[in-house]
Parts: structure tokens; sequence; C-alpha cells
């Protein structure tokens, strides 16, 4: 796991060191072993290096043995050891036992389709010096991040944007489309970013500069279908299958010259990967966990449980408000988008201890929710769907309630109001979007926050008919969970869970991320599942919970799913409450950033210092409007 | 209490607790239900209308037909405040 940059002049200037140096210096936090640099001509890559595989002899820029080919790479290829095989049958020669060659070397075999025979997690730019062309792409899933922008004179790419403004090539100035988008979907819509001319590569994309043309093209979608396969309608057939392939997803996944952990939440993905760890590798296995002080969110009793049961040495660093506030300008400077939720910051001081520990790699669950039918969203729709065929049932509103346990407030709603709140008209029947609807009307609220003059660059532009314009063709003809499972998986996992919660916040401390459950044979297996095997009624998850038993502790099995969160807008009030808070949400500060309206922010500041905010949107539009002016404070006006 | 002063009392309430100040966003008899209050924005409401009003909110009464529009809440209370008088 590494950081990566480079550039390409059009005009054939040389590639500048200098600015290279500083492009990768702002990345020294994902590769903080050792660096590189290799320019020669136009083209210029650098390297920030995390060692994990080939300790020795894996540094990088690397080339290939004739130099025709240079590379830069941030990830892992988890089978590169039976791609080496292969490629070595085929001719080609490896000077390193690096996954890092055998990119190279794939490359050269297979050209841009090297692509298809990977199985890993990357961002990589190669350059081709005899042909003149730059060739990158980024994982099926999105779990590495990949930036660029392109000027008249050349292209600059990088991990993050942070890079690419230190290139000097662009500034940062806030793309008020970028932010609608987040103040809608919680994430932007790749290839858009929140900084005007600083665009990521989607993914399951790769891209190629030739001349001065930049061509982006995917190469891989999650093959959702409106049928099962009829060979995974034998529920125990299915099941043997899942284990089998989770089995070996988590053994390539053990590939590293260095330890690897694992995260625990105490829910039933992250243990079952534990427990394949245990079975897999045998010995006793470092456990890494978050507790809260706040009995509402902490998960410790069933962390330990797991912990105990697995027999894993556990660590676990406890969490309080005031930690969140004191770290969450640090967690926006590593998401580089505003968030409207403080859910990184928790994983930011996790990362930390597992850096702290001396480890470099975790292996967690992340993936499971998206590919076998976790999330109460799925559940939600469901219900909403059900609920519709008869509106004027006193009962089916209350399976709501059912489903949100946690929620104090929300269990006290009468069937009314959660009519009103979850209502659903012809029209939300009738729309693609029908299961995110409810998610994003609400987060769309956010936007009465905007000043004039930002909510007239976004003018009428709509996010909803964007999304739903690059729906695949098909996508109406799919069942409800595929449509649902899609558009958590194409957009929400890669945009905001496996970025500004994933990614960026391992990251931030040099520990990269390994997700079993998102070895894509484990997702296209999982899309190829019939619903019921997904979600058999409102029990979620059907099947993983059917291979888990005596897996995992039975406690874990049973308990009522809980999704993880963090507290708000608590950590940034009452004593002890951060000074930023006042300074970046005084009128003065909101003024100058120009993306809200200082009246606007001023009543709802009123509102939490009167301690009258109790509801889930004032907690976001505090965390939103706190994201964003850190952002601004940090890279447009610093 | 007189009609206007209710409707005013409510109007100002919304706007300042769900609108984030911006007046502009509400219209007397636009839907407010899903729109301008979220799900657990109308617990806040009905606390609002029983502390400000002094009147008490069944949950029997928690119906758009009373809570819909800022207008519906105005006849809603004006009716609770005459029958307590």
């Amino acid at each position: 796991m590494c950081g990566i940059a480079g550039m390409l002049h059009f005009d054939g200037r040389p590639a500048d060191r200098e600015v290279l140096r500083r492009m990768i210096a702002t990345l020294g936090h994902r590769g903080p072993d050792a660096g590189g640099i290799h320019a020669d001509g136009p083209i210029g890559l650098a390297h920030a290096r995390l060692s994990i595989i080939d300790l020795q002899t894996g540094g990088q820029p690397m080339s290939t043995t004739d130099g025709r080919h240079w590379i830069t790479f941030n990830g892992e290829i988890f089978n590169y050891v039976e791609l080496r095989e292969e490629l070595l049958g085929k001719g080609h020669a490896f000077a390193t036992r690096s996954d890092t060659e055998v990119i190279l070397n794939a490359y050269r075999e297979w050209g841009e389709d090297c692509v298809n025979h990977l199985n890993g997690q990357w961002s990589f730019a190669i350059w081709d010096s005899a042909e003149r062309k730059l060739f990158a792409s980024r994982d099926r899933m999105g779990i590495r991040p990949l930036f660029y922008t392109q000027t008249p004179n050349g292209f600059f790419f990088a991990s993050e944007m942070k890079a690419l403004l230190a290139s000097g090539a662009v500034a940062a100035e806030f793309d008020a489309i970028g932010m609608d988008q987040v103040f809608t979907f919680w994430m932007s819509l790749p290839p858009r970013t929140v900084f005007k001319n600083i665009l990521q590569l989607p993914p399951a994309h790769s891209l190629t500069v030739s001349g001065n043309q930049v061509r982006v093209r995917e190469y891989w979608t999650p093959s959702f279908s409106r049928r099962a396969d009829a060979a995974l309608l034998d529920e125990q057939e299915a099941g043997k299958q899942l284990l089998h392939l989770l089995c070996d997803a988590t053994r390539i996944r053990l590939r590293s010259d260095v330890p690897v952990g694992a995260y625990l939440s105490g829910g039933i993905d992250s243990t079952l990967t534990t427990a394949l760890v245990r079975r897999i590798a045998g010995d006793r296995l470092r456990s890494f966990s978050i507790a809260f002080h706040d009995k509402d969110y902490d998960e410790s009793k069933y962390q330990l449980e797991a912990s105990s049961f697995l027999g894993t040495q556990h660590s676990c660093v406890t969490c309080s408000s005031a930690d969140v506030a004191r770290v969450f300008p640090d967690v926006i400077r590593n998401a580089e988008q505003p968030i409207v939720r403080t859910a990184p910051a928790p994983m930011f001081l996790l990362s930390k201890l597992v850096h702290e520990s001396g480890f470099k790699v975790v292996l967690t669950g992340e993936g499971a929710d998206e590919i076998l039918g976790g999330y109460d969203i799925f559940k939600e729709a469901k219900i909403r769907r059900f609920w519709a065929r008869n509106l004027n049932s006193k009962w089916r509103p209350l399976l709501l309630k059912r489903m949100y346990p946690y929620l104090k407030d929300f269990q006290r709603q009468s069937a009314e109001s959660l009519k009103h709140f979850f209502r659903v008209t012809p029209e939300d029947l009738a729309s693609p979007l029908f299961s995110h609807l409810p998610r994003w009307e609400l987060t769309s609220r956010l936007k009465l926050l905007f000043s004039q003059d930002f909510a007239a660059q976004v003018g009428n532009y709509d996010a909803l008919q964007e999304l739903q314009e690059t729906l695949p063709v098909d996508f109406g003809s799919w069942t409800h969970l595929s449509q649902a499972q899609y558009l958590e998986a194409k957009y929400f996992l890669p945009g905001y869970l496996l970025s500004s919660q994933g990614d960026r916040m391992a990251m931030a401390h040099s520990v990269e991320g390994r997700y079993p459950f998102l070895d894509y044979r484990v997702v296209e297996f999982a899309a190829k599942l019939p619903d019921r095997l997904k979600l058999r009624v409102l029990n979620e998850k059907y099947l993983l919970k059917q291979i888990c038993r005596g897996m995992i502790p039975e406690s874990i099995l049973r308990r009522v799913k809980q999704p993880y969160r963090a507290p708000d807008s608590r950590c940034f009030f009452g004593a002890g409450a951060p000074e930023y808070v006042k300074e970046l949400t005084s009128a003065a500060s909101v003024g100058k950033s120009g993306i809200f309206d200082p009246q606007a922010v001023g009543a709802l500041i009123s509102k939490f210092t009167a301690e009258k905010a109790n509801s889930v949107k004032d907690d976001m539009a505090l965390v939103g409007v706190l994201s964003s002016q850190i952002l601004a404070r940090e890279f447009v006006n610093p | 209490m007189h009609t206007t002063n209710i409707q005013t009392d409510t109007r100002n309430f919304l706007v300042q607790n769900f609108l984030f100040g911006r007046a502009e966003q509400l219209v007397d008899d636009a839907p407010l239900l899903g729109k301008v209050i979220d799900s657990t924005g109308v617990l806040e409401l009905i606390g609002f209308l029983q502390e400000h009003f002094e009147i008490i909110v069944p949950d029997e009464e928690v119906v758009p037909a009373n809570l819909d529009s800022v207008n519906s809440i105005t006849a809603y209370v004006s009716r609770k405040l005459d029958g307590k008088a």
C-alpha cells in the first residue's frame, strides 16, 4: 500500500522532478517506508512506499527488465503468485518476487485487458516509453483511489487530491455540482469531485493518455440481473460455494511479508472473516476494535466475545465524544470531501491503534452488507413496498419500528407520522431509485443551508436525475433488492465507505485494509444468488448466517444487527467543545468560504446552543457545515 | 389567543427549527410532513405545540388533517384552545 503520483507533459517538456517531489511529499502518510521518482523526458512517476510484499526488491517506480515499461502502483494483487507462474510459462522475465512486476508483465502480455486477470485492490499507472502512452487503472470495487487533472500542457495524477494541488497544475475551488451531490448522496458522482477540474477515475475503469488525448473506459460492472442462477437455488449448495469462495478470498488476502491483523466490530461479517483467518493461518491472530464511552454506540461486549471465542489477542481503542471532536479536522484533511456523519473519526483512531501496535495490514468484513443483503435500507424499501400494497394498513408501518430498535426517537413515532415520513407515492414506487429516496431526500434538505450565490451555481441541476441517467439499460427489469444493492455497491460503497471511512482513514496512519467480501469472485457469485438467500422476509444476510453456524459465537449470530455509528453533534458542543467550532461557523468565516448562508448557519448553531436540536437532519447539517468549512480552510482559502 | 398569533408563532417555529431561518421556503398551505418536517421532527413539532400553546396533543390527533400545513396546524390549535376555553 502506497501513495502514487505522476505527470505527463503533452508538449515534450521534461517532467519536473521538483514538482514530483512536492506531490509525493503530501502522500508520506500512505507510504512512509521508502520513496522513489522516475523522470524520463515528459513522463514523471513518483512513489511513496508502505512495504508489505517483497520488502527487499519491491521498490518503485519499477520497470520491466528491458526498461521499456515503468509503473507506479498503490495496492495489492492477491493472485500475483498464480499470475507470475502463468506469465513465466509465457516467457516473461522477472527480477523480483513482487506483485508490482506481475502487473508490468501482465500488461506486456495482455495489454489493457490485463486488469481482467487481476484479483486485488489497486490504482496504478504504467508508462510505455516505446509507444509514449500512459495507462492507468483502478480496481473493480474502488478500494484504492486515483485522481487526475488535465491542463492544456499536461496530465497529472495522484492517490489523493492534495498531491494534485501541490503540483500547482490546479487550484482548489469548490465545484458546486460536486458539493450538491455530496449533500444528496454523501459522495460526489465519479468522475466529479468537490473541486473544480479535479476528477477521479471511477471504480472498474481504466484510462489511457496518448498525445494529449485522455480516454476512459469501464472494464467491469457488478453483474446483477433479473434472474438468479438456477444452480444456486439449492440453499445447501449455494452455502457450500459461498464458504469455499470466502475461504479462498481470505487465503489470498493473507499473502504478505509482514504480519496481518483483523478488525473485529462485534458483528457477523468481521467475526466470520477473523474466524476464516484463524482456520487458514492457524496461529494466534491480533485483532483490533473501537469501543465507545457512550453505550448507545458501544459494541465492545460482542467484540470481546468474538475475540475470546476465536482466541485472538485483542486491542481496543475507546472513543469519546471529545476524541471525535479532537481528530475531526485531521479526518476531513484526509477524507478530502465533506461528510455528514462523524463515523469516519473513530476509524481514524482505530488505524492509529493498529499502526502503534506495529501492524500495517488488517482484514475486515467490509462489503458483506452490500453484496449479501445486510443493510436496513434494503429492509426498509421492502416494507415500504409491502405497505404500498395496502396504504391504509394500521400495522404495516409498525414493521419499520422493528427495524430500528436502537433509535429511541423513532420508537416514539405514531404509525401516522411514520407513514408520512416513509410515504409511498405512485411516483416513488415507479422510480428506479425507490429504495434510496428517503435517505437522499433527507440529506438534500441540508442544501437549504447553501448561500444564494452557491445555490445559483447549482442552478436547476438535479443530482437524482443524473444518477438515474447512468443506470444500466436493463435496470428496470432487475429485482428490487438487486436494484438497491447496485445503488449501494456502485456508489455509496466506493464513494463513501471505502474512501472517507475506508482508505483515507486507514492510510492516514499507514494501514492497509483488505476485504475478502469484495473479492470480485465473491461479488459476482452474490449477484447471482436468489433474493430469498440474501434477504429472507426481513431476515438479513440469510445465507451468510447459515454458513456462519458453529464458526462464530451464537450470541453474535442471533443479535439484532446494529449499524456502525458514532456520536455526532454532541461532540461539538457543551463542556470541552473545541474552539474551532465557533471560529468555523462565525458569520465571517462562513461568508468567506461562500458555500453556506451565514444566517442559516447561525440559526442552526443557535438551535444547538439552546439544546433544541435533536433530529438526525440537524446532526447531519452540523457535521456537513463543519466538514465543508474545514475543507475550505485547509484547501481553498488556506 | 388570536389565530394570527398562532399562525405567526407556528411559522416562526417551523422556519427556525426546520428551515434554518429560510422563511421564503415555507408556504402556509403546502404539505409539511415528509417535506419540511422529517420523521423525528414530528415529535419536535408536538413538543412545541404542547409547550407553547399549553395544549395536549394525544396520539390519535397526530394525523395529517391536523398537522400537515401551517394552516391546518393553526386551525387545529385554534380548535383546541377554543375547546379548552
